[in-house]
């Protein structure tokens, strides 16, 4: 009981601190762009109004209210701010590799705000990122939604409050690899990995029950009922199994995805996105019906054994299947360039323009559980926006200006090239990275290997 | 029973020419040669200008005729009418070929043991059966420099050909030994070397690299002089750079280490090109005065440094080029190298402009490897390696219409397009039958 009142008084603590914290919120009127409104088509020399950090209005020869700065978009597109619906960017640390279930960690308690990354995301149009724990475990920690109000110091600020919550889990070679070849226990086979997640949930079902016998009980007159232990693990699993928290899963091969989607159905849940998914075309009925759909890389492949059967028609099969599709980054440097990632289910699979555009806005919106909020231009909708020189599915289209809740984040005209937030004072010569460690997937879990292996370790996804 | 056994294996013995023949639906398509007039396209030659309504003739696997009037005779034409034809690009630095499948080890043939291996040869270990090479060549990438890794002379790279049964039906004619220079950079956030040991680690490094150098001089001034030599296949292969038979690329990323790489070749009598050259633009005009070509990239990476502008390695290129220094891009990919046009546009969008990007990938790798007379450009007389498109084959949604590679004209398939052939519309789709 004495645990549980600590573990509220720190609850309390948290939701002070984030209650407290002041997000800025802008007002601007951009003329004369193409909007690509992703939702409601593409409106030619148009113009959006935003004040309060909110879209008021899109048309046609609007003005701006007094004390509203005018940015001329003559020439240019303006779209919504890009969303990425897998990455590490602003995370100390990713995994915490301990146990196959790890449901009681969360990536709030790790943003870092001075990631120089944050800044990079949005000078490519970037403005929300699903800021996802590592693959190393069955049953991972919880998933952070940030928006990249770049400039403050205050994690706090850079976290979308208003964003449900969500959970990573992971199938195949990396839970496999970090529990049952790296440590001896459980699971070491795709079998394992079904049967933590079952035993899992029956576990939670039955804590839950416990809770509810007590609850009950403890309303009866005089009674002598000792409330269970609290096992924030445990509640956890339990909210996931009442709907309150969506399952984003690491998944490469078709076979595992089908077991998830297996196991989901047995236990009621349906908020489940899969992650990766390169064999996701494999199952895309499936996927289509029992999902909230898959995010996937555009073209990546063969960089381990479960993703060699793969194909970068993966996105458009998914699509023409009915599965939510989105393109993500689950890279620093890939992260910076999604609409051109996106562009590539044209390429392969001719994908349209707006089939294309919806995978790195609206559809990874609707995956977050945010689609009610952003992921496109719409009146009543958050002002993330990013105005682009060229098609932003142009090869050759350059991000010129990035707004999160219409403050503007990075314009290429006028930001200084040196953005870092904050200078190690004790770093006498700036290191040089010729590798940046942009894949973070298994961060952390080199202890589990032998030296040999950790030579390996390039691929980390 | 033992009879009836016999009797049952003679029964199947006369089954097996019939069950061997049975069964086998649809028909591989495999790269083909022959006589092809590629008709009516925009043809964009790069070193000849963009012409119209232009022909191109294939034969013997080279580039016969370019021009309006040519005579079909014996040909299969191609009507390319809308199209544009480019040549072939080359992708200066990958792992192409070494490569199957990146974390299984058994799969990965690029880095030897040894810090001295000059004589560790790619071209043997290129897999001409490898599944990334058909993703690859699809997307109009019809040649990549093959670069061995690892120690200080990791070993000789190779260009190959896409198109091939066996390495050497794939080798393209450029050889070329490989010198990682000592690096003070750090290999990834897990290298916590302090500063100083890293110069520590850079000084026996290049102590170690003057004396292969002074040995492989000593070696070449004995054999030149026909001295019986013992066997020694490090020395061999490394005189062969200071005889001139082949150029030496030396691997340089940091600033730093790009200006000592300049004063370490410096009064030395060799053919040098550096690669990576990620911090290039820093000092681009001090490799732009000692006139050393770079094969450089990736240009889809980030920033070396946390301090510097998020698209420094977008803009590296372009501001080598303008600085005069002769640019070439490469991925440094393996089963990723099919992205090469479009890490050559982000250079293009990013300061080079469309025509020096182009350039960086057709007729400047062509003239640093020297076969300018073979690649690099469409003229008749040159290898037939030819693209034809839709549109400008750098622009994401651009459809590869044909790949020519050597003459061969290559079939438009490969495991990523088989796998959309067969799960486009799956049977049985969400319900059983």
């Amino acid at each position: 009981m004495k645990k549980f009142n600590y573990f509220l008084a720190a609850l309390l603590g948290l939701s002070i601190t984030y209650a407290s914290a002041q997000t800025k919120k802008g007002s601007v009127l951009i003329k004369n762009a193409t909007v690509l409104t992703v939702t409601e088509g593409t409106l030619e020399n148009s113009d959006v109004l935003v004040q309060d950090g909110i879209i008021k209005q899109v048309g046609q020869n609007l003005s701006a209210p007094s004390g509203v700065e005018t940015v001329d978009a003559t020439g240019k597109y303006l779209m919504p701010g890009i969303i990425d619906a897998h990455s590490h960017v602003a995370l100390d640390v990713v995994n915490e590799a301990t146990a196959p279930i790890v449901a009681e960690v969360r990536m709030r308690d790790v943003v870092n705000p001075f990631e120089v990354g944050i800044y990079r995301a949005l000078a490519g149009g970037v403005t929300i990122s699903h800021a996802m724990h590592g693959s190393a475990n069955v049953v991972g920690g919880q998933n952070v939604t940030l928006k990249h109000r770049w400039g403050s110091e205050d994690p706090a600020d850079i976290i979308m409050q208003d964003a449900p919550r969500t959970i990573k889990f992971a199938l195949g070679e990396n839970p496999t690899r970090v529990h049952g070849r790296g440590k001896g226990t459980q699971p070491r086979t795709r079998m394992g990995v079904e049967a933590i997640l079952r035993n899992g949930f029956n576990e939670a079902l039955q804590y839950k029950k416990a809770w509810e016998d007590y609850n009950q009980a403890s309303s009866q007159k005089g009674n002598t009922e000792v409330a269970p232990e609290y096992d924030e693990r445990l509640q956890t699993l339990v909210d996931i199994l009442e709907g309150k928290i969506i399952i984003h899963c690491h998944s490469y091969r078709a076979d595992e995805i089908y077991m998830l989607i297996n196991v989901a159905r047995d236990f009621g849940i349906d908020k489940l996105v899969f992650q990766h998914t390169n064999e996701g075309f494999k199952v895309a009925p499936e996927i289509a019906e029992y999902t909230m759909g898959a995010s996937v890389f555009a073209d990546w492949w063969a960089y381990k054994f479960e993703v060699y059967y793969s194909t970068a028609f993966n996105a458009a099969i998914l699509t023409e299947n009915g599965a939510i599709t989105s393109i993500n980054s689950d890279s620093a440097e890939l992260i910076r360039h999604l609409y051109h990632e996106a562009a590539k289910t044209q390429r392969y699979g001719g994908m349209t323009d707006e089939q294309a555009l919806s995978m790195i806005t609206i559809n990874p919106a609707r995956q977050l559980g945010i689609a009610d909020k952003v992921g496109s231009i719409e009146v009543g909708k958050q002002a993330d926006l990013v105005i682009f020189e060229g098609h932003p599915l142009s090869v050759y289209a350059k991000p010129q200006q990035t707004y999160v809740d219409g403050v503007k984040y990075f314009d290429i005209e006028t930001d200084e090239d040196d953005q870092r937030l904050r200078v190690s004072p004790t770093e006498m010569v700036e290191p040089i990275f010729m590798i940046e460690e942009d894949h973070q997937c298994m961060q952390g879990t080199e202890l589990y290997f032998s030296d040999i292996s950790k030579t390996l370790f390039n691929t980390n996804y | 029973m033992k009879r009836m056994t016999k009797a049952f294996f003679a029964f199947l013995m006369a089954f097996l020419p019939l069950m061997a023949m049975a069964q086998i639906d649809g028909e591989f398509v495999k790269p083909r040669s022959g006589k092809f007039l590629l008709q009516n396209a925009t043809v964009v030659t790069i070193t000849k200008g963009t012409l119209s309504n232009t022909s191109v003739l294939v034969e013997d696997g080279k580039i016969a005729q370019v021009g309006t009037n040519i005579s079909a005779d014996g040909a299969e034409v191609i009507d390319c009418t809308g199209m544009f034809i480019y040549p072939g690009m080359i992708d200066s630095g990958t792992r192409l070929g070494l490569v199957e499948v990146s974390s299984v080890a058994e799969t990965n043939d690029y880095s030897e043991v040894g810090n001295v291996s000059p004589n560790m040869q790619a071209l043997t270990a290129v897999n001409p059966n490898s599944e990334a090479i058909p993703v690859t060549r699809v997307s109009g990438v019809t040649t990549t420099l093959t670069i061995p890794s690892g120690g200080l002379f990791p070993g000789t790279a190779a260009l190959i050909n896409l198109v091939g049964y066996t390495p050497d039906q794939m080798y393209a004619g450029f050889k070329a030994v490989v010198m990682n220079f000592p690096s003070s950079a750090r290999r990834g956030r897990f290298d916590r070397r302090s500063d100083e040991d890293i110069k520590k680690d850079n000084e026996k490094a290049l102590k170690e690299a003057n004396e292969v150098w002074e040995k492989a001089q000593t070696y070449h001034q004995l054999k030149s002089a026909g001295a019986t030599l013992e066997y020694y296949p490090e020395m061999d292969q490394m005189a062969k750079v200071i005889s001139g038979e082949l150029p030496m690329m030396i691997e340089v990323n940091a600033a730093g280490d790009i200006q000592n790489a300049l004063k370490w070749i410096e009064g030395k009598d060799a053919k040098f090109i550096f690669s990576g050259v990620a911090e290039g633009w820093r000092v681009a005009g001090e490799i732009a005065e000692a006139g050393i070509p770079v094969l450089a990239g990736p240009v889809q990476e980030l920033p070396t440094r946390q301090s510097d502008r998020y698209d420094a390695a977008y803009t590296n290129p372009g501001k080598m080029a303008k600085a005069g220094v002769k640019v070439a891009i490469r991925t440094n990919e393996e089963e990723n190298v099919r992205n090469l046009p479009f890490h050559a546009a982000f250079a293009a969008a990013y300061g080079m402009g469309k025509e020096e990007a182009w350039k960086a990938v057709t007729i400047n790798p062509a003239e640093i490897f020297g076969l300018s007379d073979m690649y690099g450009s469409v003229e008749a007389g040159k290898v037939a390696n030819l693209i034809v498109s839709t549109e400008d084959p750098f622009e994401t949604k651009a459809q590869i219409m044909h790949v020519f590679i050597n003459g061969y004209k290559i079939p438009l398939s490969n495991r990523h397009i088989r796998l959309y052939q067969e799960f486009l519309d799956r049977s049985p789709g969400l319900k059983a039958n």
